[in-house]
């Protein structure tokens, strides 16, 4: 059990890291220069979304691996963790390495040189083997361990996918390429979200004490409902893409389905606000909440982008970055959170330390939502920027936008500072546990 | 009724078998696609694109531009930059080694800088970017304007 919580140390590290750098990406925007901040843009850039998205990954893995250490009293491979967290420090070691040297040799998200997917490849590989010698002793399996199955199988081969571009027969093909490239990019965070929403739903049976409802039909059906999208709704980010046009009506028809989810979402409303109250005190609970209200408003805004008619306005936009940093704050990141404060932080808090934790909880939710709004403006003006008088050239229109972009650094940074105490005391947390036990 | 019940009968395993079948021959069917463009194939300037196209990852380009509107967004979308009136070779080359406002110098050797201009080239005959050149259509959906 003591590598997963390392594995969740390093996951709320590289977390910390991803909003450190990118702040320090923000000001590029405006008070820097792109070539003459503590890094150049073009460096600092990767390595925030490399440290994020790293972060909530290796996080998702640790939530699973603790939540299995729960289920199974005498769980089967528990040592193949160890390597599987070596494989992840040496693969993230040399991310940081290639970025570092300006090793560029890879693609947008994932720049460093594909030498270092080989660990990250084979620690994925890893955790197949150790859940499903796990997970197999049981005939009937609940919802979430389907979740968990898929994640790791569909990133798997997502992963693969990524690196068609190193052979020429792809790479030749300008469009594609791009065409696989999003493939990816869009299968892959449906891949991540299994593990984490199939943590997220373990999470309430534990809460509620009802595991029933992870065996119920409905369960079953989200989650399939889930894993159809994951496979064919990626098609929206290249709706202007001159491909197929069969790839875009398919991604836009399966993405309606979508709607099923969110209509469900508003009927549970009342139910759910009754429940926050009755748990409302218990951090895990509160976490697995604000998630859950996220994934409401983030599911509507993509519901949005992904009608074709609507994302030609909002394509290219910040928009996009809206709904990327709703996603992986909002619901990805407060999923984890609930994990780590279920797993790390002791159920009961001194005063001081539950008004402080409820301070900056209500302070991450509203400049989270304040951060989007600036987000969502910024894209609306690019939007009508794009669709106006072509005589204003895009330096001319940045410019126009001078305040916002202070108003999105300013919350960003606030963002930064709030989060960053929650996870430095989860941190600190674990280390207290590590020394009692 | 039969059916019905032999529906309802299906365990998780079928279903999740039958999606991921259906995902991956659509995987696969674009997998065939560049087999099936011929054109792009027979291109006798494929090579300086690919190249190009490698400058432009090794720069770390997209950090900043986008390609179709996917990419950075600290500059402009590049997908048709070489048919912009005054972009001429000569002009891109000299903003690409001088740099401009948050652009910085970018020190590319005579091929390097001949490579890419040939990848944005190419990737300007691919279509356009520009979003006011399609038409909504009623089903939602959108077309090139015509």
């Amino acid at each position: 059990m003591k590598t997963s919580y390392w594995l969740m140390r390093f996951a709320l590290a590289l977390l910390l890291l991803g909003m450190f750098f990118g702040h320090l990406a923000s000001e590029s925007y405006r008070f820097t220069d792109a070539t003459q901040g503590i890094l150049p843009f073009h460096v600092l850039r990767p390595l925030h979304v490399s440290s994020a998205y790293f972060g909530i990954i290796i996080g998702g893995l640790a939530c699973v691996s603790l939540a299995l250490f729960e289920i199974f009293p005498n769980l089967k491979l528990s040592k193949w963790l160890k390597i599987h967290l070596l494989l992840w420090l040496i693969s993230i070691c040399g991310i940081f390495y290639s970025y570092f040297t300006k090793d560029f040799s890879g693609r947008e998200y994932w720049e460093f040189n594909p030498i270092w997917a080989l660990p990250i490849f084979l620690s994925f590989v890893i955790f197949l083997f150790f859940i499903l010698k796990n997970l197999l002793t049981e005939k009937k399996w609940p919802s979430y361990y389907w979740m968990w199955f898929t994640g790791i199988v569909f990133f798997l081969f997502v992963f693969l996918e990524n690196y068609l571009w190193i052979f020429p027969y792809f790479k030749n093909d300008l469009i594609s390429d791009l065409t696989l490239q999003w493939k990816v990019n869009g299968s892959i965070v449906g891949a991540v979200n299994q593990l984490l929403y199939g943590f997220s739903l373990y999470m309430m049976t534990k809460i509620s004490g009802n595991s029933e409802m992870a065996h119920k039909k409905i369960a079953f059906a989200l989650y399939f409902l889930g894993l159809f999208n994951l496979m064919f709704n990626w098609g929206h980010h290249i709706y202007l893409v001159p491909t197929s046009r069969f790839i875009h009506h398919l991604s836009y028809i399966v993405s309606m389905t979508e709607w099923i989810i969110f209509i469900k979402i508003i009927i549970d409303w009342k139910k759910q606000l009754s429940e926050s109250k009755k748990y409302y005190y218990f951090f895990p609970y509160r976490f697995i909440m604000a998630s859950e209200y996220w994934v409401a408003i983030n599911l509507f805004l993509a519901l949005l982008l992904s009608i074709p008619a609507v994302n030609l306005f909002t394509h290219g936009t910040h928009i996009t970055v809206a709904h990327a940093m709703g996603t992986t704050i909002g619901i990805n990141m407060m999923i984890i959170l609930a994990g780590a404060f279920y797993y790390i932080a002791p159920p009961l808090l001194n005063k001081l330390t539950r008004i402080t934790l409820n301070t900056l909880f209500w302070l991450v939710q509203s400049l989270l939502f304040l951060f989007i709004l600036v987000l969502v403006i910024m894209g609306v003006k690019k939007s009508i920027w794009q669709f106006s008088d072509s005589s204003i050239t895009f330096s001319q229109h940045q410019d126009s936008l001078s305040f916002i972009i202070v108003v999105f650094i300013v919350l960003g940074a606030l963002l930064f500072f709030s989060l960053a105490g929650i996870l430095l005391f989860l941190m600190q947390q674990s280390f207290i546990k590590k020394s009692k036990s | 009724m039969p059916i019905v019940a032999k529906f309802y009968s299906f365990s998780p395993l079928k279903i999740f078998i039958t999606l991921s079948v259906l995902f991956l021959l659509f995987s696969f069917s674009l997998y065939l696609k560049p087999h099936r463009n011929k054109e792009l194939r027979n291109l006798s300037t494929q090579k300086q694109v690919s190249a190009g196209k490698e400058v432009w990852q090794r720069n770390n380009c997209h950090t900043c531009h986008q390609m179709y509107g996917l990419g950075g967004y600290l500059g402009p979308d590049l997908t048709n930059i070489m048919s912009k009136p005054g972009r001429t070779d000569a002009y891109i080359k000299g903003i690409i080694t001088s740099g401009v406002k948050q652009m910085p110098a970018f020190q590319l050797s005579d091929k390097e800088l001949t490579d890419l201009l040939f990848f944005l080239k190419a990737m300007n005959e691919t279509g356009t970017a520009n979003p006011t050149d399609y038409q909504i259509n009623i089903n939602g959906t959108y077309t090139l304007k015509k």
